[in-house]
């Protein structure tokens, strides 16, 4: 939800990083979104090119990779793979579990010129 | 949003506190802390023009910098806050019509003579529940987002300079009625409350799992009517621990005051653990003796 805001957060992000390395261009930007993440990947795709217009970032490639949801089983005790909340433990079958990974949204890195 | 330079939605607004019991508060200006933008001007690059050399290579360069991370910075400026004011707070997240406002009204009832109780609350538009928070005699202001769909950390930080919650009181944010979006972002609250009515059916902790995966502790509202409907309260309850095992549980009914006794219990124990150490020095008495002097002042003035 609320891609254009995040997008905003992106653009700053961008625009600070791009300021303090002595960008020109912005060539590419990667974001991480986690499986979890209350983020459509669609509208966040839509959501950067509006954004991005008259910036530095103006027509960067956009790259997102999506990681996959992680937790820890209280019963297996140890990781396993979470594809949504509420989902049981792929191994045993219990909904003990810890959500350790797939809820973060970042900016990883950038190709700058 | 900011205050102090208006960036941000000009549709929110945060009230002035209503002089509505005719005093005026002791030390007439707010409690303001400083009020950091987040912006950062930094150092200008004007050096050497990449250009110049004929040749701009492209670079990687690493960020990881998290998308929220503004609001969670002045999200924790708030937490710091409230730690430091041995304040208790709590943001009620549910659907409309769930029954929060009501459930606070009585709370706060319950509590008189107990604890102090603020409370901030969150709508599109009217001060309708801030009306009705103050009605109880209980400070309260309200944040109106405009367009927005809920409430983030820049407006609690503007909320709370204009209310000035007492040190260790108890503070109540009521956030938007809204399912998803609030889940999403810090205020700076020690604990997320969802409050589910009865009336909404047991299948929501399944359909709208963040929310009810962020909350520490569910309330089941309006547990009078069950014998009108056919509500799966075991049902209710598994699903909510499948998305939060950790979550607790309590049915209340805010009309009838069912199970209200456990609720009021779990706020006073939050407030209990809030509350900060009695002072251990000549210096940090003084200020707590002031800090007192000027509740009384307050108090008389009404």
């Amino acid at each position: 939800m609320h891609e254009m805001s995040l997008a905003e957060s992106v653009r700053e992000i961008v625009d600070d990083t791009a300021r303090a390395n002595g960008a020109r261009r912005v060539a590419a930007v990667r974001l991480e979104i986690g499986k979890l993440a209350q983020v459509e990947i669609d509208a966040m795709r839509f959501a950067f090119d509006v954004v991005m217009r008259g910036s530095l970032a103006e027509r960067a490639r956009l790259e997102i990779v999506q990681t996959d949801g992680s937790a820890w089983c209280m019963r297996c005790s140890q990781p396993v793979a979470l594809a949504r909340r509420g989902d049981a433990c792929p191994l045993c079958g219990t909904y003990q579990l810890q959500v350790t990974g797939g809820e973060r949204m970042r900016v990883m890195d950038m190709e700058i010129e | 949003m900011c205050l102090t330079c208006g960036c941000g939605s000009d549709e929110v607004h945060v009230e002035a506190v209503p002089d509505v019991h005719t005093h005026t508060h002791a030390d007439g200006t707010v409690h303001s802390h400083a009020h950091d933008h987040g912006h950062e001007h930094g150092h200008a690059h004007t050096g050497a023009d990449a250009a110049a050399s004929g040749m701009t290579s492209p670079r990687l360069v690493q960020v990881e910098r998290d998308l929220l991370a503004k609001n969670d910075a002045i999200a924790q400026r708030n937490r710091n806050w409230l730690a430091q004011h041995g304040i208790f707070a709590v943001n009620l997240v549910s659907s409309p019509g769930s029954g929060k406002t009501t459930l606070l009204v009585k709370t706060i009832e319950l509590l008189a003579g107990r604890v102090p109780v603020a409370v901030i609350e969150g709508d599109q538009q009217t001060t309708f529940d801030a009306d009705r928070i103050r009605a109880t005699g209980a400070p309260a202001i309200q944040i109106n987002t405009g367009k927005g769909c809920h409430l983030d950390a820049a407006m609690v930080e503007t909320a709370l300079a204009r209310l000035a919650p007492e040190p260790d009181s108890v503070l109540m944010i009521e956030n938007v009625g809204n399912l998803v979006c609030p889940a999403g972002f810090d205020l700076g609250e020690a604990h997320k409350v969802v409050v589910l009515s009865v009336t909404e059916g047991e299948d929501k902790p399944l359909k709208y799992p963040d929310m009810f995966h962020a909350a520490s502790l569910m309330l089941l509202n309006k547990i009078d009517l069950l014998p009108y409907l056919r509500f799966d309260l075991q049902r209710c309850i598994a699903d909510a621990r499948r998305v939060n095992p950790a979550i607790e549980v309590l049915q209340v009914s805010a009309t009838t005051g069912q199970g209200l006794d456990e609720w009021l219990a779990w706020i006073e124990r939050g407030a209990s653990a809030a509350r900060r150490q009695p002072p251990r020095d000549a210096a940090a008495l003084q200020r707590r003796v002031a800090e007192l002097e000027a509740q009384l002042a307050r108090l008389q003035a009404r």
